[in-house]
């Protein structure tokens, strides 16, 4: 659990975050979005302490982030750079075992974990493990500044835009890599996005912030239903509701008596990934089946629809 | 320009150099006719190999005392204790460099006396200055997202400096380090006037006695030396550069 109790940082008269407080549950992800410049990434750096605040504590499981050294507390939390600061100097495999050498972990330990995180991450630990960071691609370079950040298995993990340079194919793969190994392993997660899509399909509750303040801090489907200013319903993207409330949504829970002719399409599929093969293909219902095969019902376009509305 | 060109020219140029300080015997006709009267073509006071050996000692003792000393205080004012003596430090190793060698070395005799000693504290504060500039420069110029990176992992201060710092400003200060070699290799000549064993002593006794043959000998070994290591040092810099997918400058 991350308590951050009344945070504030000051750059001489310019506060740059204004007094936050958030809790953030353990084994949850929080998303936090924002502006540009809204001070997302120096409350991030807050927590592991590269930068000190200027008032206010955050507390890791009841214990606050001071009472160790601040090298010894960022071993302990994982972290993604904005802008994956790669050590050029050092080879892919290098960079990924920073933390564990530095934890001291066996040599053979260290090795079975690196391999294990390019092969999740489709980077052949044969082909890039001895590469240097710029003979990578934008995309790859991101991907084992990810690695890096997860490399000691940590309890903790703050992520700066970790997905920004991926394409949308890779991307979509490495949100749910992310989501499996935080089922997984228990992780809490806080990342800092700046699409909106990643916050409300990522973020158990999404965190807005406007010019160092936090202006609403809720579950997506509320941030999408009562954006607390007009500032956040911008940022939500209005035009965008609709579908965003759809996509928090599996399709298993709209699931309604009856048959529908043509293919099936699985329980777990979104709503909005449902809505769109009825719009594209012009049907006005699909069955649904289970993870077995088993049909469950169908879905239709009214039903849906509905869901979309504002919630009452 | 086909690739083995180069080095070939650099291979010639070594076996020409060992050659020379070993047997210059065997050049012997091709210097004579600069000389008159029937002097002596090749320098005949000591060896030619020793006094060679003899100006790289000096010239390798003082560069590796300037490199410690500009790269310690290069750290040591980069380090947020030490930002306050930042100006200091650079009008100290300024000053150190427009006093004129041959005053360095008018200064130093009577404090140490004739010999080794005050060309060596010639070539030191003359060293100091290229490899302290560069190591400045390589501590303040890095890519501010690596260290912060280097940081946010956990290294400590200590860490970051072995293992991320220095190894991603070498190749910045080895450029200083080069250059401050290739000064130290010609103002170790001068070393001679004070009765240092170096390449200067040809130099200054083909001057006395007129003799041409011994100025060109003297001057074309350290002219050579100073190529040759020139070359040998960028190479390791831009190999070092190269690594970390920069382009050498
Ligand atoms: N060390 C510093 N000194 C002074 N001002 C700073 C410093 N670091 C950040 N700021 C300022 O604080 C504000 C917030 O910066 P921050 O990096 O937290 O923004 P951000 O929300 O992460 O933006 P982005 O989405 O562009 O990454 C900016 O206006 C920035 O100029
Ligand atoms: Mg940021």
């Amino acid at each position: 659990m991350i308590e951050i109790e009344g945070i504030t940082k000051r750059y001489d008269t310019t506060t740059v975050v204004d007094d936050v407080s958030m809790v953030i549950e353990p084994r949850t992800i929080a998303v936090i979005v924002g502006t540009s410049g809204s001070g997302k990434t120096t409350l991030l750096r807050m927590i592991n302490r590269l930068v000190e605040p200027t008032a206010g504590i955050i507390k890791l499981d009841g214990a606050d982030n001071r009472s160790v050294p601040g090298y010894e507390l960022r071993r302990s939390i994982g972290y993604a750079i904005q802008g994956h600061g790669l050590f050029p100097h050092r080879t892919v495999a290098q960079n990924i075992a920073t933390v564990p050498v530095l934890l001291g972990w066996g040599k053979d330990r260290i090795q079975a974990r690196v391999d294990e995180l390019m092969t999740l991450y489709q980077l052949d630990p044969k082909e890039f493990g001895p590469r240097y960071p710029h003979e990578l691609s934008g995309g790859q370079q991101q991907r084992v500044g990810v690695a890096r950040a997860l490399a000691a298995e940590p309890n903790v993990l703050l992520m700066d835009e970790p997905f920004g340079a991926l394409d949308p194919i890779i991307r979509t793969k490495a949100q749910e890599d992310l989501l499996a190994i935080q089922k997984r392993f228990g992780t809490t997660i806080i990342l800092v996005t700046h699409d909106m899509e990643e916050a409300v399909h990522m973020g158990d509750k999404i965190a807005v912030m406007d010019a160092g303040k936090l202006v609403q801090y809720a579950k997506p489907a509320e941030i999408l239903a009562n954006p607390a200013s007009s500032f956040v319903e911008t940022l939500v993207g209005a035009s965008e509701r609709p579908f965003r409330l759809l996509s928090l949504g599996r399709v298993r829970d709209a699931v309604e008596i009856g048959a529908a002719e043509g293919e099936a399409i699985p329980g777990d599929a979104s709503q909005r990934d449902a809505l769109a093969e009825l719009l594209w293909t012009g049907r006005p219902a699909l069955p649904v089946k289970g993870a077995d095969g088993k049909p469950l019902g169908r879905v239709t376009v009214d039903g849906l629809i509905k869901r979309a509305a504002r919630p009452a | 320009m086909k690739a083995w060109l180069p080095l070939l020219l650099r291979l010639a140029l070594v076996v020409l150099l060992v050659a020379f300080v070993t047997s210059p015997g065997w050049f012997e006709p091709l210097l004579k006719p600069l000389t008159e009267n029937n002097a002596p073509v090749i320098y005949n006071q000591g060896s030619l190999l020793t006094l060679t050996l003899l100006h790289l000692r000096i010239v390798l003792i003082a560069t590796v005392a300037a490199t410690i000393v500009a790269v310690a205080l290069a750290i040591l004012v980069t380090r947020p204790a030490g930002a306050e003596f930042l100006p200091l430090s650079r009008s100290l190793v300024n000053i150190g460099q427009t006093f004129p060698p041959v005053a360095v070395l008018a200064l130093a005799v009577p404090a140490v006396g004739f010999g080794e000693k005050p060309t060596l504290i010639a070539l030191f504060l003359y060293g100091l200055l290229p490899i302290f500039e560069n190591a400045l420069t390589g501590l303040t110029t890095l890519p501010a997202n690596v260290v912060e990176a280097a940081r946010g992992a956990g290294m400590t201060g200590w860490q970051r400096l072995t293992k991320v710092e220095l190894p991603l400003s070498a190749p910045i200060i080895l450029g200083g380090i080069r250059l401050s070699v290739v000064i130290s290799l010609a103002t170790a000549t001068i070393g001679s006037t004070v009765a240092a064993k170096t390449l200067g002593e040809v130099i200054i006794a083909g001057l006395l006695s007129n003799n041409l043959a011994f100025i060109l000998q003297g001057g074309l070994i350290v002219a050579a030396l100073a190529v040759l290591i020139y070359d040998g040092l960028s190479a390791i810099e831009r190999y070092a550069a190269r690594r970390m997918g920069r382009e050498a400058e």
